[in-house]
């Protein structure tokens, strides 16, 4: 019985973030007296939707190959929730207009990291870093300093939930069938892995590397501008702190979720079972009481802790 | 000379040109600022990145990635601000704690091979959450005589200007000339030779993040002399300026060539850049920004030499 759900977990090392989340969720529970399971789920659940819908473009962006992560996801998150917010203007008939806009806006960084990445021949950090500085100034400049509210349609519908289940939950798991199928099914998807893979190899075998990489930074900051317009719609209007937290949280999500580092191999499913892990983590430390200097200490142990066991490939930064 | 010297030697010059040239800019539009007042005022601020920058520097010279430096410094200074001026042996050990943490994890990072910026980025939240810890909210008070330190007048230039000028020559001595430092640059360049020549990659790892902390502790002690008080964000803009001061300084990010020098005048190329921007009265939202700018440009002709290196003869 124990060899065999451990080859299993071998073959699916996504499975580890389930049953993480699954037992941060349990040890919430003993500790609240097994009080609010159902709500702290819907609250995991709408959290997880905003971390997993900007996390898929950060995982595709990783698995192009070692070197390759998206540093300006925070600042696309500050700039699209301000743009979108400005768009609709408290007008719910400019609604899809905003969401367009804020996906744009995304769009357009993710094309001017690429642009940087091959017309200045630096490294992809080096590249995210440096338009992360200039998309950060962009978004205080359109932003200027004051917090547009959400129309009411789209406040709504963003915090909409039919019978405990957030309609953000749907929408962020329809984006990951849809990563998911695009990575298995086709041209565009399996180039991603076969690049990560090698790089080399996949150039000698007829792919168009070039329009690959730049197509999956084009959809790691569309992602990225979705979701903070989404944020900036939830949160009752645009903050430029919105996309902070999301540094941190989309590459522990995309790596706890079992996508290797190193490239070439992407795990759809782990990137909701890590969104939900990290969430439920913090949410049992909250309901055991913990003081916020620890409770952020201790995630930072988790964190360490998890990729020291789960981790251990050999790659570059 | 043939025109690919010429083109090295523009590639070396390039962090020392980028800083004359925002200097004389600066001092176009203020000339008053040209004096020993003012260009204490300028670069004041420029010391703990100095400092945070060579602990990146080492980092990135072994292929790795430090996103924990800037979440370290502020901690360093909530830990000065607090226990090293209410109980000073508690503080020292703390601080010394913390450089044994960083050297740890280094151990831990070559040991199972882990991606060094997954395991710093989880780092950052340590540091965060000790320094929350011991200094809930913005406060505490630096050490007397941290602050007289800082506010030291030293004769000739300003105390920010002696300390580049120290660190550079100690840097470049330390990083080019001493043979621990060929061991460094080896490792980033092709750890398996060095292996085989011997030295463990465990302990050159150790070696590395200690050397990170020690220069943390030091940019977060200069950094509590300067502000005098502490915050546990107060240096959580660091880990990017220190990378940024790196490259600028023309470390190339894998194959473990960095330059102590360039590095320094990146970092004090960065912090002008904010100076810079109040001077040509542009609004101070463009401060990140200019940064930002100033790094692509940089690149930008750094990419156009290495195109014409290529096609050199």
């Amino acid at each position: 019985m124990m060899a065999i759900l451990k080859a299993r977990l071998g073959g699916a090392p996504w499975l580890w973030s389930f049953l993480g989340a699954a037992a941060a969720w349990g040890a919430t529970l003993i500790a609240a007296h097994g009080q609010g399971g159902g709500q702290i789920l819907t609250a995991a659940f709408t959290f997880s939707a905003f971390t997993v819908l900007v996390s898929l473009g950060q995982m595709l962006v990783i698995t192009t190959g070692p070197g390759n992560v998206d540093l300006s996801i925070p600042s696309v998150i500050a700039l699209s929730g301000a743009v979108a917010m400005l768009t609709m203007n408290e007008r719910p008939e400019m609604m899809l207009p905003g969401l367009v806009a804020a996906i744009a806006a995304g769009a357009a960084v993710g094309i001017a990291n690429y642009g940087l990445i091959r017309l200045l021949r630096i490294p992809p950090i080096i590249a995210t870093l440096s338009s992360s500085l200039v998309v950060t100034s962009i978004a205080i400049t359109v932003g200027r300093g004051l917090t547009v509210k959400p129309p009411q349609l789209f406040a709504d519908l963003v915090s909409f939930r039919f019978a405990g289940i957030p309609l953000l939950a749907v929408v962020a798991l329809a984006a990951a069938v849809v990563v998911a199928l695009t990575l298995e099914r086709t041209v565009y998807g399996r180039s991603v892995s076969a690049i990560g893979q090698s790089r080399r190899v996949a150039q000698l075998a007829g792919l168009s590397v070039e329009r690959t990489r730049l197509l999956t930074y084009l959809i790691s900051g569309a992602l990225a501008g979705l979701t903070g317009a989404l944020i900036a719609g939830f949160s009752g209007g645009n903050a430029l702190d919105q996309g902070q937290e999301y540094l941190l949280l989309t590459i522990a999500v995309v790596v706890i979720g079992g996508t290797a580092v190193s490239g070439g191999r992407a795990s759809v499913p782990g990137v909701w079972g890590a969104a939900l892990f990290m969430f439920l983590i913090v949410t049992m430390l909250n309901a055991a009481g913990t003081a916020p200097g620890l409770r952020t200490l201790l995630t930072g142990l988790i964190i360490i802790a998890v990729i020291a066991i789960g981790g251990g490939e050999k790659l570059r930064p | 000379m043939t025109s690919r010297r010429l083109l090295v030697l523009a590639e070396r010059l390039l962090p020392a040109l980028t800083l004359a040239l925002l200097l004389a800019a600066i001092f176009h539009q203020q000339p008053r600022a040209m004096s020993y007042f003012g260009l204490n005022l300028l670069l004041n601020l420029a010391v703990p990145i100095v400092f945070a920058t060579l602990a990146q520097m080492v980092v990135i010279a072994v292929n790795d990635l430090d996103l924990s430096i800037g979440a370290y410094v502020s901690l360093v200074a909530c830990i000065g601000a607090t226990l090293l001026v209410q109980t000073p042996w508690l503080g020292v050990l703390a601080l010394l704690g913390a450089v044994v943490l960083y050297a740890a994890v280094g151990a831990l990072i070559a040991w199972r091979g882990l991606p060094s910026i997954v395991v710093t980025l989880g780092l950052s939240f340590v540091w965060l959450g000790l320094a929350v810890t011991v200094l809930p909210t913005p406060g505490g008070h630096a050490p007397a005589w941290l602050a007289t330190t800082m506010g030291w007048k030293p004769p000739l230039a300003p105390l920010a200007l002696w300390i580049a000028a120290v660190v550079s020559l100690v840097g470049w001595f330390a990083v080019t000339r001493s043979s621990l430092g060929v061991v460094l640059r080896g490792a980033g360049g092709n750890a398996r030779s060095v292996a085989r020549a011997g030295w463990s990659l465990m302990a050159i790892r150790v070696a590395v993040y200690a050397t990170a902390g020690i220069l943390g502790l030091l940019s977060g002690l200069s950094l509590l002399g300067l502000t005098t008080s502490g915050d546990a964000n107060i240096a959580s803009r660091y880990t990017l300026i220190s990378i940024a001061s790196v490259i600028l300084g023309g470390a190339s990010f894998v194959g473990g060539r960095v330059f102590p020098v360039g590095a320094v005048l990146g970092a004090m190329t960065l912090t002008l850049a904010a100076s810079f921007l109040t001077f040509m009265r542009i609004s101070p939202d463009w401060q990140v920004g200019a940064q930002g700018l100033i790094l692509i440009a940089v690149l930008a002709i750094r990419a156009v030499l290495a195109r014409g290196k290529e096609a050199a003869p």
